[in-house]
């Protein structure tokens, strides 16, 4: 078995040295180095994003461990490790982001019909298809389950009114999966998760600004929007199964923000830049210095508490509500990352358009993880969750 | 190497639980420091370690002990940690057999190590805070050294058998080379130690060497070489008092979870704020992420892997803010009952500080960090 792994990293070495196109071992400095695939991508800046896609996709790499035929590399647990590691060891840019990959896949996977997996999962992989999530509401958002979207019972289809916010991406997204009143008996009971075509008529979006001067994120109105009920996942009022399951996913996903990205650290490079060494080599403001080295151990701690996550839900031995905490610490780690990014630059990292600042990468990103622990459900939520389902406080 | 234990470890951790739990409770700690025990622990404790294999979990099976590696040695560390144990467990059986292994030494103290009648104490420290210098000579003197100064933070110093000692035989106080370990018996001419009971009622030593001739042989590897073997000593008390910080905190925050859940105020259980169960929450996060991390150090610890002081730092930092915010947040929520004397929860916090304090608190292995990483 320890042979076979080794050869396998072998094998995997020598393949990613081949392919990743060197414009991929680049690290990721803004928004636009991100490839998200789906059918409005424009591959016109960098060709090697599709190039390197759809390289990692033939092989089954942009979802590694998914079943060949869903898309995936139908590798073991052990063997998608190794090619995390391998990516990471040469840098390598992901592939592909995706809701699909990280939300939609593992709750079709779980909950899917056979149709709907073979309709869905290979588009998700190769990146053809880019997936939106439509679960907040102007007046459902920490208390999720109050949402009011109906879907109407019409035969063989649903009709769909009402609307989303906060849908990130809504308006370059191809297909939504959406959460759906179906029943006004009860309130957890009543709902249901359903997928259709952001094509389809009488669906329309509405982009809105963010603090960050970006627009990711989108108000989406749904006006008689006609469902196949073939589009439906799992049974009619109980999408809130579905839904915190692929919640889990969503928190994993997110609080993997926390982690030191691959290569060296630009926090400690920023701040030798700006503050510079005194002549024992070390930083020249003391307490900036404290301030990073005391960050360094929690976030090498959790870099450690990743694996172990990610070991134990492999071997399916995480408690299901440790995703809340992965989140929770995660982006509240990734939060302070980015002040200490800001306290580090100084007046070079507070630019917004200039050249030298990339566009203001800096602060941009700074304040773009203020949302981290507020999407995916706020950090109190995560600590709610914690406290009732973990250490199983009183109500 | 997946991050968690596996079927062998955590049948050793059962193991542990259930014999830890029932022979040295806390109770037993408070029984001895009410006696006011001069030992600081028991001796009939320290030999049914020894009957359970435990003080050779370390020592190779060619020399009569388990030759396991430094998760299992955490597994038990933490259930004397849980259950604020008072045992030589950590310097003897893990750091002072870390450093002997595989050195003639080895063959004169496991014996006795493994039958639970040996005690071994480190000589290390010589200041309040733990550093990187070592200042105490060791001059040259016939086919031997002659040991003159002061060490402190001698953990069992008074009643130990064998004293593993740093000094210098060349260079300054900061210099990496030069620093020669000793294996010195308690026996010496020119030793005297002064025992002082600390915070948590265990027992350290100031000890003074005032011209202790040591043989050649005292030497423990290389003469002006001892660095490495201070290194793996260290690396091992280090990663083994993070073990026991991660019991110290879990077992303060399992009793403070449970007291949430039986304390009623305002009519109903104080579990059911939210104030209270938010910070509860936060330190659980705490305490698992330091958790993952010590299992991290050890791991790396037991492949061999260059990688391991980097993690033994960053295990003994994190546990030492997680155990502090355990122990702190644990009086805080039981109200006055948790400045009492009669009730558990301050020997946690007690504890708690001296573990921190040993092998270096979280500021000198941050600082430790940042000075590996050039900054
Ligand atoms: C960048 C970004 C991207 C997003 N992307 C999407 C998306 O793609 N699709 C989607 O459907 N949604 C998305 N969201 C929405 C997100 O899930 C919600 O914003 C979030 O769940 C919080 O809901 P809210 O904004 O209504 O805040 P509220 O629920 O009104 O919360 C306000 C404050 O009250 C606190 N609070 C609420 N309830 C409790 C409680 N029980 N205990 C303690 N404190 C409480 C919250 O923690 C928060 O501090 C996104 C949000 C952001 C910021």
């Amino acid at each position: 078995m320890t042979d076979d792994l080794e050869t396998f990293r072998a094998e995997t070495r020598e393949w990613l040295e081949a392919n990743v196109p060197a414009s991929m071992r680049e690290p990721v400095r803004g928004e636009g180095d991100a490839n998200w695939g789906g059918r409005k991508a424009d591959y016109s800046r960098n060709p090697d994003q599709k190039l390197y896609m759809d390289r990692m996709a033939a092989r089954g790499w942009t979802v590694p461990d998914w079943p060949v035929a869903y898309g995936g590399g139908g590798l073991s647990p052990a063997q998608a490790k190794i090619v995390r590691e391998e990516m990471g060891r040469i840098k390598a840019r992901n592939p592909l982001n995706s809701f699909g990959i990280s939300m939609l896949g593992p709750a079709l996977l779980k909950y899917g019909t056979e149709e709907q997996k073979l309709e869905h999962l290979p588009k998700i992989a190769r990146g053809e298809i880019r997936w939106c999530q439509g679960y907040s509401e102007p007046n459902a958002g920490s208390d999720l389950a109050s949402l009011a979207a109906s879907a109407e019972d019409a035969g063989d289809h649903y009709i769909v009114n009402g609307q989303k916010v906060w849908t990130s991406y809504a308006d370059k997204a191809d297909w939504i999966f959406c959460l759906v009143r179906t029943s006004k008996e009860s309130k957890q009971g009543g709902i249901s998760f359903v997928l259709f075509d952001m094509e389809s008529p009488g669906v329309s979006t509405k982009p809105i600004l963010l603090i960050s001067g970006y627009s990711p994120f989108c108000e989406t109105f749904m006006d008689n929007v006609k469902v196949p009920k073939a589009n439906r996942v799992h049974e009619e009022n109980k999408g809130w199964d579905v839904a915190k399951y692929l919640l889990g996913h969503e928190r994993e996903m997110i609080s993997g923000m926390g982690l030191a990205g691959p290569g060296g650290n630009p926090l400690i490079e920023g701040a030798k830049a700006s503050v510079g060494l005194d002549d024992d080599g070390r930083l020249s403001d003391p307490i900036l210095r404290a301030q990073l080295a005391l960050f360094e151990v929690r976030s090498k701690a959790f870099t450690a508490m990743s694996e172990r996550f990610l070991d134990e839900l492999k071997a399916g031995r995480a408690h299901p509500a440790q995703p809340s905490m992965m989140k929770y610490y995660g982006t509240e780690l990734n939060k302070s990352r980015h002040e200490l990014v800001m306290a580090t630059g100084g007046s070079d990292a507070l630019e917004w358009e200039s050249e030298a600042s990339n566009g203001g990468a800096k602060p941009r990103a700074w304040l773009r993880t203020k949302a981290n622990s507020i999407e995916g459900g706020t950090s109190e939520v995560q600590l709610n969750i914690i406290a009732k389902r973990i250490l199983e406080l009183p109500s | 190497m997946p991050l968690y234990l596996n079927d062998e470890q955590t049948m050793l951790r059962d193991a542990a639980q259930q014999f830890v739990g029932e022979a040295a409770p806390v109770g037993h700690m408070r029984a001895l420091r009410d006696a006011n025990d001069a030992t600081g622990f028991s001796r009939d404790l320290w030999k049914q370690f020894a009957e359970m294999g435990f003080t050779g979990i370390l020592i190779p099976e060619a020399d009569g002990g388990l030759g396991l590696g430094h998760v299992e040695a955490g597994v038990v560390l933490e259930e004397v940690g849980r259950n604020l144990s008072p045992s030589p467990f950590l310097t003897t059986a893990i750091a002072a057999v870390e450093a002997l292994k595989g050195t003639a030494h080895g063959d004169r103290w496991f014996p006795g190590i493994l039958a639970g009648e040996t005690v071994a104490a480190l000589a290390i420290d010589e200041r309040a805070k733990h550093g990187n210098a070592v200042g105490m000579q060791a001059e040259r003197s016939g086919n031997g050294f002659k040991l003159s100064g002061k060490k402190q933070f001698v953990t069992h110093g008074h009643v130990a058998d064998l004293l593993i000692v740093a000094a210098r035989t060349a260079g300054s106080p900061d210099d990496a080379d030069g620093v020669t370990l000793f294996a010195v018996p308690k026996d010496t001419a020119g030793l005297t130690t002064d025992p002082q009971r600390l915070a948590d009622s265990s027992i350290a030593a100031r000890v003074t060497f005032d011209g202790v001739e040591l043989d050649a042989d005292a030497v423990i590897g290389d003469v002006d070489g001892g660095r490495s073997v201070l290194s793996k000593l260290l690396n091992a008390g280090r990663t083994g008092a993070s073990a026991e910080m991660l019991g110290v905190g879990g077992g303060a925050m399992d009793m403070t979870v449970a007291y949430l859940k039986e304390r009623k105020q305002f009519g109903v259980l104080i579990g059911s704020f939210q104030a209270l169960q938010h910070r509860a929450a936060h330190l659980y996060a705490e305490m698992e992420v330091a958790r993952a991390a010590v299992l991290k150090a050890q791991q790396l610890l037991d492949a061999g892997d260059a990688r391991a002081a980097e993690a033994v730092s960053v295990a003994k930092a994190m546990t030492g803010l997680a155990a502090t915010l355990a122990v702190q947040e644990g009086v805080q929520m039981h109200g006055g009952i948790g400045m009492t004397d009669e009730y558990d929860i301050g020997f946690y916090m007690k504890r708690g500080r001296v573990l921190a304090e040993m092998f270096g608190d979280s500021n000198f292995h941050a600082n430790a960090l940042a000075t590996a990483a050039g900054y």
